[in-house]
């Protein structure tokens, strides 16, 4: 897991927005991305890739988790005893997801069901535990917030990116507009040939190994670019 | 009993955790390189499978449940007392083993304490509560779950050694490749869809 380690600025306000800061959330978008490098989070992550929709909510819960579990440990982590932080962490942690799931439920429910036991299961995500560990335990509140936004943010837009394609080729739509393919009944019945209608809804790109797929083409390009992330082993 | 025996195959075979829900990807991915590691991981997965599945399902019904002891709607709880139980219990099995079985602990070693961050067995529990699961079932759920588990990781470590000796581009060594073949073998599972569920009755 590599570590973030920024050089702390002598500055005197707390909520400073420098380069240093920048790099915080910029980073994990590529270079230290947590799915494609750090390798961590994968397992919720890829079961809500079907629909554009699912992946953003997802996304978008992920990153208030992970911002607000990073500011609250780092707030407490000079109270915590080493031998219990798991613990700790573990209850923030689910503390978080409770309440962004109340939320959902209240909010959309259609979109809560869908998503079932994968809101649960961002407590498990190692994105979480994963900074908490290696930069909220050793920084100041504001910049493990930073961190905790752009780690949720590098997470949510492979997700989207992952989402995108699932939907665009499995379904021929993106946020349940359509793009491709026969766009109705109607069509079908007329035989009516337009220029939508020749694409066939690839039914792979549905079932869950097409995620695998996309995620390990990501990896490929992006490694492709920058050699520097290539495996030694 | 036909029930229990069709919802083990069904879920060590058909709804893989790990292939078709990718639950557990992150230890999946990182510890199988090698096959002896990765049985070691998959037996300790069993064991805590096995073990916490039927235990949160009596949390689940007699603490948190409207018909239990506080006799309120109490789950809401559930996420923070499922991870809690599974915590401290994956901290009582490696007690256990520990004074019982020291080889099978030696074994085991740095993976038991892994398995509380493994979101197959998070996942595992909270897909038990929203199958509407009874006691019995659960068990052979968690068992089922497990044991489907452990053999696609180590079905995956033993590819990945071979590959070891393979040309590989150079960007998709290591991770690139897990990804693909996880693809892959996902793909081999869904073959045994075909199986049908009536057929063990």
């Amino acid at each position: 897991m590599a570590d973030v380690q920024v050089p702390v600025k002598s500055e005197s306000s707390v909520f400073s927005f420098g380069k240093a800061e920048k790099k915080l959330i910029t980073d994990p978008l590529s270079d230290n991305n947590p799915i494609t490098v750090q390798v961590l989070g994968v397992c919720s992550a890829l079961a809500v890739t079907t629909l554009v929709s699912k992946a953003l909510v997802m996304g978008i819960a992920v990153i208030f988790v992970t911002a607000f579990s990073n500011l609250f440990t780092s707030m407490l982590r000079e109270y915590i005893p080493k031998s219990v932080r798991m613990i700790v962490q573990l209850v923030i942690i689910a503390f978080l997801v409770t309440v962004v799931e109340l939320i959902l439920k209240a909010v959309n429910y259609p979109i809560w069901k869908e998503l079932s036991v994968f809101i649960g299961l961002i407590i498990t995500n190692c994105i979480l535990m994963g900074r908490l560990e290696a930069f909220a335990m050793g920084n100041k509140p504001w910049r493990s917030f930073l961190d905790g936004i752009g780690n949720g943010l590098g997470y949510g837009i492979i997700l989207v990116m992952v989402a995108v394609f699932r939907e665009l080729f499995g379904k021929g739509s993106l946020m349940d507009f359509k793009i491709i393919g026969p766009t109705s009944e109607y069509v079908l019945n007329t035989m009516e040939i337009s220029w939508l209608s020749w694409y066939a809804p690839n039914n792979l790109a549905i079932l869950s190994p097409a995620a695998m797929f996309i995620i390990a083409i990501i990896i490929w390009v992006q490694r492709s670019r920058n050699p520097k992330l290539v495996d030694i082993s | 009993m036909s029930d229990i025996i069709n919802i083990f195959i069904k879920s060590a075979f058909i709804e893989n955790l790990a292939l078709s829900y990718f639950l557990g990807m992150c230890s999946f991915l990182a510890v199988s390189k090698s096959v002896k590691t990765a049985l070691g991981l998959g037996i300790a997965v069993v064991f805590v499978q096995g073990i916490t599945m039927p235990i949160n399902w009596l949390i689940d019904h007699y603490l948190l449940g409207e018909a239990g002891i506080f006799g309120m709607d109490l789950t809401f709880l559930r996420f923070i007392i499922f991870i809690s139980t599974i915590a401290a219990l994956v901290q009582l099995v490696e007690m256990v083993v520990e004074k019982v079985s020291p080889s099978l602990y030696n074994s085991l070693g740095i993976f038991l304490p892994l398995i509380t961050v493994n979101c197959a067995i998070l996942g595992g529990s909270l897909f038990m509560i929203s199958k509407e699961y009874n006691f019995a079932q659960s068990v052979s759920f968690g068992l089922g779950g497990g044991i489907g588990w452990a053999l696609a990781i180590v079905a995956i470590a033993g590819i990945r050694e071979k590959l070891t000796y393979s040309h590989v581009p150079p960007a998709l060594r290591g991770l690139g490749m897990a990804f693909f073949l996880t693809g892959l073998m996902g793909m081999a599972f869904m073959g045994l869809m075909g199986i049908d569920p009536a057929a063990f009755k």
